[in-house]
């Protein structure tokens, strides 16, 4: 199940604690743009049959667009672990610099 | 669009913002792709379980049909140029903090 993968990252960000939930507003702000034109993208994906869920396997709960639930909190899950890990490799080897 | 050709342009669609419009060139930087490794291995264990499972389903008219751990070579393009495109708004985001 799908929800099984988002509780599974869920647990590796309260591990990675980083400091990304405490910036909520930049977390927001730049994860919302990006999501929006995946989610956009993911529309058009399933309604041109690019790819397509099993029902049984899903909550069958859907958002705007009959996009499925579980959709939608994939495109907040992955953003946010991606930003847990790049600031917990940034912890650990503060000497990598990323800012010019 | 097939989801081959959306998938390849979103990616140059991600490297043009951390490159050029918004030169936080994250693509130069070793955090990044250390950071994107460990992503990488996780997307390619969720994918196995979400493709290997039928959870979900691809239309094989719209991929080149190339799989790796069960899921479309497609979904690593699609995962890398979602990953890039939220670490280079995350890290735009923080600098304008810093300079405001």
């Amino acid at each position: 199940m799908i929800i099984f993968t988002v509780i599974g990252s869920f647990w590796l960000e309260v591990f990675l604690k980083v400091g990304v939930l405490r910036q909520a507003k930049r977390m927001f702000l730049a994860i919302a743009p990006v999501a929006f034109v995946f989610i956009a993208w993911d529309k058009y994906a399933i309604s041109h049959g690019h790819w397509r869920f099993d029902k049984a396997q899903i909550l069958g709960i859907y958002g705007p667009w009959c996009i499925p639930l579980e959709e939608y909190l994939f495109f907040l899950v992955v953003p946010i672990a991606a930003l847990m890990t790049i600031e917990a490799v940034r912890t650990k080897k503060k000497h990598w610099r990323i800012e010019q | 669009m097939t989801y081959t050709q959306l998938a390849v342009t979103a990616v140059l669609i991600a490297i043009t913002f951390d490159l050029y419009l918004f030169s936080t060139q994250l693509l130069k930087r070793k955090a990044f792709w250390v950071a994107y490794s460990i992503i990488l291995a996780f997307q390619l264990l969720t994918n196995w379980w979400l493709t290997s499972r039928n959870i979900v389903m691809y239309s094989s008219e719209t991929i080149i049909d190339v799989r790796i751990a069960a899921a479309p070579i497609e979904d690593l393009l699609f995962g890398f140029a979602l990953v890039l495109s939220v670490l280079t708004n995350w890290i735009r985001l923080g600098v304008s903090d810093k300079r405001g």
